[in-house]
């Protein structure tokens, strides 16, 4: 499939005088092909809206390259910017002209058919709260605000920071529809978002991005299946038998790690051995359950972001490929 | 050109650019109402009126001066130690002369076109310059700090385009209400002058000069439009412009204005920048120093003078834009847009 937006070694540096050099971006890589609906996560200031800012022509990079739909950028934004629609971070407009307005003054700046914006209003949900002012909107009409005019150009990428932001529960589950139905259309998506159950639903593929790096790509599934542990949950008849079980598998060589009601199993090939070895020693098992990761178990050990009793991280602390004293920055499909 | 459109569309669906016009117009139009009202029109009965209030005057002067006179001759005959109330020399007491007393004192106030149109073309750019700045400023400082400027380069990724095609719709938009506006300032006055004035001598060598006072306040006002939404786009907010002319207020005219006056300087006003602006309208502004003479070969003490041009006030004018539009525009090209 061909790449609709392409990233590699993307540079931004900001330098104060007070607080010294930051890299917000450090070599940073991205591959979105054509028709996929593209996940990209990061922690808070891992540099996600810097890229998607970056990518649009509003921040200047200091090193790298892009390109977006085979041109590039942003020599090439005015060539492209009709067939990109964007939201970067929270949806803002002028809070006193009504969303049909907003939108009319954007289709006019873009030259893009009046008729659209109804188009985009009833697509959104938007089309009966159409004439009132931005200014008297809940935040995920705001979002939905931002959507549609994300999608009045009727474009080939679309990027979106953040769309399921102050949705409710129902809007949602609409949002998610909307992607996979653009998707489903030809359209690339392009989302960036912190809930990660709704990425691993809705995406064909991620980029996690930490300090300013990609941390993991690919197919979600490919993803998960790298960072997989293997682990197997065993439970058995009797929770007296974990002793006698423990010593079993220790002595057939697998890692165990004792819970009081269950073991935890790892460096197990084929989990059925578990069953037969057990049943040798006339211990039956009850439960034997590989443990499948998700993506949100996947991104907090990549970007070590997960919580500690006791500790408040702070925003900066999080992986950066190459660091030292971070566990688990090995694995395939890692970038830069 | 769809961008210029749009922009325009824009500049005129903002209710606070609706408003704030409206504010200038009808202020502008009670100035007219107000001239209208505090003028008459002069005929024989209030001239032969004025005339008998002048005689009346110059009688009591007359009894007046002959009182005093007598009065001083009698505290001088009485011995009377003289504490300043009179001179010395009692016959040097004297009325005015009849033609010294002027009929036109006790006219009511009357508007002459040829000699007071001229003057009143001052306010009239003042206003609309001030309407002019502050909409400009909101116009662009609006759009960037509620992230319609992001969205706009988001569709239009060219910024100094959009940023001048934001500044042709506001002075297109600005120029549509000022020349109109103009047009009604000349006719309002023109009608307030025929039936509370006089419309007598204005040749077509005085309307030239007022079309092009008129023309010079067209500019202040299209010139105080591009620094208001210049300087908005500097801070990337409404406040940045409005803030600046209150320092440059408080700095350039109060502050520095107490600092020459304290340091005694010559030309003082000839550093404060409203001098230039009343040198722009007026073609012309004479300062004199006070403090020192040029005597003339009779002896006469006259105070040297400084003539501020509307020319130097155009390089003034005409820098001043320069550097501020250039600085909104280097800070456009260059700034992130976070």
């Amino acid at each position: 499939m061909p790449a609709v937006l392409e990233i590699e070694g993307l540079r931004k540096t900001y330098k104060s005088r007070r607080r010294g050099t930051r890299n917000a971006l450090d070599g940073f890589d991205m591959r979105v092909d054509a028709g996929q609906v593209h996940g990209f996560l990061g922690p808070n200031g891992s540099g996600k809206t810097t890229t998607l800012r970056t990518l649009l022509g509003l921040i200047r990079p200091d090193g790298g390259r892009m390109t977006l739909l085979g041109h590039e950028v942003p020599a090439a934004l005015p060539t492209v910017a009709g067939q990109v629609g964007a939201i970067v971070e929270s949806p803002q407009f002028f809070p006193h002209f009504s969303a049909r307005d907003t939108l009319s003054l954007l289709a006019g700046a873009g030259e893009v058919p009046a008729t659209r914006v109804d188009e985009v209003l009833e697509l959104v949900g938007l089309r009966d709260r159409a004439g009132e002012r931005v200014k008297t909107y809940s935040l995920g009409m705001k979002q939905r605000l931002a959507v549609a005019s994300a999608l009045l150009k009727n474009p080939k990428l679309l990027i979106l920071d953040e769309p399921a932001n102050g949705l409710d529960p129902g809007g949602i589950r609409e949002m998610r529809t909307l992607m996979r139905t653009l998707a489903e259309s030809g359209m690339t998506v392009l989302l960036s978002s912190h809930i990660l159950g709704e990425i691993q639903l809705i995406c064909d593929s991620v980029t996690i991005i930490s300090l300013g790096r990609r941390v993991a790509f690919g197919p979600v599934d490919e993803v998960l299946a790298q960072h997989s542990s293997g682990a197997v949950r065993v439970r058995l008849e009797a929770v007296s038998d974990l002793p006698a079980a423990t010593e079993a598998l220790t002595r057939a060589g697998v890692r165990v790690a004792g819970h009081p009601d269950h073991l935890m199993l790892t460096g197990v090939d084929k989990p059925a051995t578990v069953t037969r070895l057990l049943a040798e020693q006339n211990l039956y098992v009850s439960e034997l359950a590989p443990i499948a990761v998700d993506l949100e178990s996947v991104f907090l050990e990549l970007t070590a972001t997960a919580p500690v009793p006791g500790q408040a991280r702070q925003v900066d602390e999080s992986m950066k490929v190459g660091g030292t004293g971070q566990p688990g920055a090995t694995g395939g499909g890692w970038g830069a | 050109m769809s961008l210029f459109r749009t922009e325009f569309r824009r500049l005129t669906k903002r209710r606070f650019s609706r408003y704030m016009t409206l504010l200038g117009l009808l202020v502008l139009a009670a100035v007219v109402v107000g001239v209208f009202f505090t003028n008459q029109k002069i005929d024989a009965g209030q001239l032969a009126k004025a005339e008998r209030q002048a005689d009346q005057q110059y009688q009591e002067q007359v009894r007046w001066a002959e009182q005093e006179r007598v009065n001083c001759e009698q505290a001088k005959a009485a011995g009377t130690p003289n504490d300043g109330r009179y001179p010395d020399d009692c016959s040097v007491i004297s009325p005015p002369s009849r033609e010294q007393i002027d009929a036109k004192w006790f006219l009511p106030s009357t508007f002459n076109f040829r000699e007071t149109f001229d003057a009143t073309l001052i306010p009239f750019a003042a206003i609309l310059a001030l309407v002019g700045f502050i909409v400009g400023a909101s116009f662009v400082g609006a759009e960037w700090s509620t992230g319609g400027m992001m969205n706009l380069l988001l569709w239009r990724p060219k910024r100094l385009t959009v940023l001048f095609t934001k500044l042709a719709a506001l002075l297109t938009g600005i120029l549509a209400v000022t020349l109109p506006a103009a047009v009604l300032w000349f006719a309002g006055f023109w009608a307030v002058a025929s039936f509370r004035g006089s419309t007598e001598k204005v040749t077509s060598g005085v309307w030239q000069s007022f079309a092009l006072t008129g023309l010079r306040g067209v500019a202040l006002v299209l010139v105080l439009t591009t620094i208001g939404f210049a300087l908005a786009s500097l801070g990337r907010h409404t406040a940045m412009a409005l803030g600046g002319v209150v320092a440059v207020m408080v700095v350039f005219q109060f502050g520095l204005g107490i600092l020459l006056e304290m340091a005694s300087v010559q030309w003082a006003e000839a550093w404060l920048l409203p001098t230039y602006l009343l040198a722009w309208m007026t073609k012309k502004v004479t300062l004199q120093d006070y403090d020192s003479c040029n005597f003339n070969y009779s002896g006469e003490c006259n105070p040297p003078t400084l003539d501020i041009t509307w020319q130097q006030s155009s390089v003034l004018l005409v820098v001043g834009t320069v550097v501020i539009l250039g600085a909104a525009v280097w800070s456009m090209r260059r700034r992130d847009i976070t």
